[in-house]
C-alpha cells in the first residue's frame, strides 16, 4: 500500500488567494490579535486610547487594500487609477480622519476595535469579490475543488463578518461590565467566524466537517467564558456534550455517503448521483438521515433543539447574539449546499424528512416560547421557530427556496443581534435581570431601548415594514410554489401564535409598572453598544421598507458546484 | 470464514451505538467524553472499511482529520470540566442543572 502511494504523483491544487481573502483576513486577524496581546498584556490607559484611535485609519487602509486585492472594478479599488493624484491622497486622509474620530467617540477597547476592523476588512473583500470577480466571471473554486466561491457563500460570509463587527461592539461594554476583559473572547469569535466561512464555501464533506468543528469548538468555549457564573459554565458543558454528539452523527453520515458514492467531494458526489442509478440506496438514505440529524442539531431544529434554551439562557448575552446569527447562518448554508445543491436529484427522498422537521420546529418553537418566564429562554424558543421558517425554505428545494433562505438569514442576523443587544444592556451586571418581569415598564426607564426592542420584536413577529415580514413572506411564497400548502399554512398559524407572545412583551414594557431593577442602574448606554443596536435597527426598518436590494442579492446568491478544470 | 467489508461496518455500527447509548446513559462527564471518542472512532473504522472496499485512499486520509478534531474536542472538553470542578468538588452531569425551563 505504501509503495503504491509513493508512486502516485503529488497533485498540488491551484490556489486562488483572492478568493480565500475573507477567510484569510478573519483567521490571520485572530492569530495576530492573540499574538500581539500575549506580548503586550496591558497598555496604560492614555496610550491605549491613542492606539485605539489609530485602529480607525488602519481599518480604512485595510478595507482599501483588501478590496483592491480581491477585486478590480469596485468603488473602493477603482481609486487605484487615481493613486498618485493629490486629490486621492486628500480624500483618503479625510476618510481616515473621520474613522479616527468615529472610533474615539465610541470609547471602544483595543481588542474590540481590532476585531471590528478585521470584520470590516473581510466585508470589504467579500464586496470586492462579489462586485468584480463573481459578477464578471461567475462562481469559481479557490483551492482545487475543495472550496467554492459563489454568490451564496459570499453572502453568507458577509453575514458572518457583519455579525462579528456588531457583536464585537456589544462585547466591548459587556466584558468591561463583567470584569472579564481580555482578547480571548474576540480571538475565539474570529476563529469561529473563519470556521463558518469554511462551512459556507465547503465543496467537500470533510472540509465542511472541519469548518463546522472550528466554528463549534470556539463557540463552546465562548459560551463557558463567564468564569464567575456557574450557569455559563453549565451552558458551555451542555453545548459541548450535545455538540460533540451531533458532530459524531454528522461524521457518520459523511462516512455513509462516502461509502455509497465513493467520494466525499460534493462535485464528484453530484456527478456520480446524476450518472448512476443506485440499485441499493440504503447506505445513501442512512447517510441523508445522519447528516440531517447532525446539521439539525447545529441549527436547533426540533426534535434536536433541547440544548438551545439552556445554552441561550446560560451563555453570556453577546455570545448568544453570535450563536443565533453567525452559527445559525453557517449551519443553514451547509444544509442548503449539501441537501439542495448536492442531493437535489434525490429531493423526493429527503424532502419529507425536512418537511416533518420544519413542521415540528415551527410548532415547538412558537408554542413553548409562550410559557417561558425568562427573556433569553423565550428568545431561544423564538430562534427555534425562526429555524423552522428557514427549514420551510430549505424544504422547497428550489431556487426560490434558496433565495428565501438567504434573505431570511440576512434579515434574522440583524434582528437577533439587535434583540440580544438590547437584552445585553438591560440585563445589568452579572446577566441577572433577564426575567420577563424585569422588562416591565422598560419604556419609562429607558424609552429609546424600549422602542428599539419593540421594533425588533415586531419584526420577529413578522409585522409589515420590517425585514421580518418580507423574510417570512418569501419563505412562505417558496413553500406555496413548491406545493407544500399545509406547511405554508402551519407556518402562518405559528407566526400568529408567536406574535401574541411578542405583543405581550411589548405591552408589559409600555403598560407595566416600572419595576425596580437593581441590576440595571439606568446609566448611559455605551456608545459602541448603541451603535450596534442602531445599525441593526436601521437595517431592520430600512430594508423592511425597501426590501429590493437584499431581495436582488438573495436572488443572485445562487450556490454552485463548479467542477475543477 | 473470510472477513468482508460488512463485518467491519457491523463492528462500526455496534461501536457507534455503544457510544451513543453510553453518552445518554452515563452521568460522569469524563465517561461521556470517552463515549464521544468511541463514536468518532467507530466512524473511523467505517471510513477505512469503505476506503479499502472502494480502493480509494480518501477514506484513510479522512481518518487523520477526524483524529485531529477528536483530540481538539477532548482538550476543550477537559478544560471545561476542570473549570467546573474548580467551583464544585465533584463533576456529575446530574448536579450541573441550574438551567431548567
Amino acid at each position: 500500500m505504501l509503495a503504491q502511494i509513493e508512486t502516485l504523483p503529488v497533485n498540488t491544487p491551484d490556489v486562488d488567494w483572492a478568493g480565500l481573502l475573507p477567510l484569510a483576513i478573519l483567521g490571520v486577524g485572530a492569530v495576530v490579535l492573540v499574538m500581539f496581546r500575549s506580548v503586550v498584556k496591558r497598555l496604560p490607559a492614555d496610550i491605549e486610547t491613542q492606539v485605539v484611535t489609530l485602529v480607525g485609519p488602519i481599518t480604512v487602509l485595510g478595507m482599501w487594500v483588501a478590496g483592491g486585492y480581491a477585486g478590480e472594478n469596485v468603488p473602493l479599488a477603482s481609486v487605484r487609477d487615481d493613486v498618485g493624484e493629490p486629490a486621492f491622497y486628500i480624500g483618503l486622509l479625510v476618510v481616515m480622519g473621520v474613522a479616527a474620530l468615529l472610533v474615539r467617540t465610541m470609547q471602544i477597547g483595543l481588542d474590540a476595535a481590532v476585531t471590528a476592523g478585521v470584520g470590516l476588512s473581510a466585508i470589504s473583500a467579500v464586496w470586492a469579490l462579489w462586485d468584480d470577480r463573481f459578477t464578471s466571471t461567475g462562481p469559481f473554486n479557490a483551492i482545487g475543488d475543495q472550496f467554492g466561491v459563489d454568490g451564496f457563500s459570499l453572502v453568507i460570509t458577509g453575514v458572518i463578518a457583519s455579525a462579528v463587527v456588531l457583536v464585537a461592539f456589544l462585547l466591548d461594554d459587556y466584558l468591561r461590565r463583567e470584569e472579564l476583559d481580555g482578547p480571548e473572547m474576540y480571538v475565539l469569535m474570529l476563529l469561529s467566524a473563519a470556521g463558518g466561512v469554511v462551512m459556507a464555501g465547503a465543496n467537500d464533506l470533510i472540509v465542511l466537517f472541519l469548518g463546522l468543528e472550528t466554528l463549534s469548538i470556539a463557540v463552546y468555549v465562548m459560551a463557558a467564558m463567564h468564569v464567575r457564573r456557574s450557569e455559563s459554565q453549565e451552558a458551555g458543558l451542555k453545548y459541548f456534550v450535545l455538540g460533540a454528539f451531533s458532530s459524531a452523527f454528522l461524521l457518520y453520515g459523511i462516512a455513509m455517503v462516502y461509502g455509497a458514492t465513493g467520494s466525499t467531494n460534493l462535485i464528484d458526489i453530484r456527478i456520480f448521483l446524476d450518472s448512476v442509478v443506485l440499485v441499493d440506496d440504503g447506505l445513501l438514505m442512512a447517510g441523508f438521515a445522519l447528516l440531517l440529524v447532525g446539521l439539525g442539531f447545529k441549527v436547533a431544529a426540533a426534535p434536536f433543539h433541547s440544548w438551545t434554551p439552556d445554552v441561550y439562557q446560560g451563555a453570556p448575552t453577546p455570545v448568544v447574539a453570535f450563536m443565533a446569527s453567525a452559527v445559525k447562518a453557517a449551519g443553514f448554508a451547509a444544509l442548503v449546499r449539501v441537501f439542495v445543491v448536492t442531493f437535489g436529484g434525490y429531493s423526493s427522498d429527503w424532502q419529507p424528512a425536512v418537511y416533518a422537521l420544519a413542521l415540528l420546529t415551527l410548532v415547538v418553537g412558537s408554542v413553548l416560547a409562550v410559557v417561558q418566564r425568562d427573556a433569553k429562554r423565550m428568545l431561544a424558543y423564538s430562534s427555534i421557530s425562526h429555524a423552522g421558517f428557514i427549514l420551510v425554505g430549505v424544504q422547497a428545494s428550489s431556487p426560490e427556496g434558496t433565495a428565501s433562505v438567504v434573505f431570511y438569514a440576512v434579515a434574522y442576523t440583524f434582528l437577533v443581534i439587535g434583540s440580544f443587544g438590547v437584552l445585553t444592556v438591560v440585563s445589568g451586571r452579572g446577566d441577572r435581570a433577564t426575567s420577563l418581569d424585569d422588562l416591565d415598564g422598560l419604556a419609562a426607564r429607558r424609552p429609546a431601548l424600549a422602542l428599539a426592542f419593540t421594533i425588533f420584536l415586531l419584526a420577529q413577529a413578522g409585522v409589515p415594514l420590517t425585514t421580518g415580514f418580507v423574510a417570512k413572506f418569501e419563505v412562505i411564497g417558496a413553500a406555496v410554489e413548491a406545493r407544500s400548502y399545509w406547511l405554508a399554512i402551519a407556518a402562518m398559524v405559528t407566526a400568529v401564535v408567536s406574535a401574541f407572545l411578542y405583543l405581550r412583551i411589548v405591552l408589559s414594557m409600555y403598560m407595566g409598572t416600572a419595576a425596580e431593577n437593581p441590576a440595571d442602574d439606568g446609566s448611559r448606554i455605551h456608545p459602541a453598544a448603541a451603535l450596534a443596536i442602531g445599525v441593526a435597527l436601521v437595517i431592520t426598518l430600512g430594508f423592511g421598507i425597501v426590501p429590493g436590494p437584499i431581495d436582488e442579492l438573495a436572488r443572485d446568491a445562487v450556490p454552485h458546484l463548479v467542477a475543477a478544470g | 470464514m473470510e472477513l468482508t467489508t460488512t463485518w467491519y461496518l457491523v463492528l462500526s455500527v455496534l461501536m457507534f451505538s455503544i457510544g451513543a447509548v453510553g453518552l445518554l446513559v452515563r452521568r460522569n462527564p469524563l465517561v461521556m467524553f470517552m463515549c464521544v471518542e468511541l463514536m468518532l472512532n467507530a466512524v473511523n473504522i467505517s471510513f477505512v472499511a469503505f476506503g479499502a472496499d472502494l480502493n480509494d485512499v480518501g477514506g484513510q486520509i479522512s481518518v487523520f482529520f477526524v483524529l485531529v478534531v477528536a483530540a481538539v474536542e477532548v482538550v476543550v472538553g477537559l478544560a471545561l470540566v476542570v473549570a467546573i470542578t474548580r467551583r464544585r468538588s465533584d463533576a456529575n452531569a446530574d448536579d450541573i442543572s441550574v438551567l431548567r425551563g
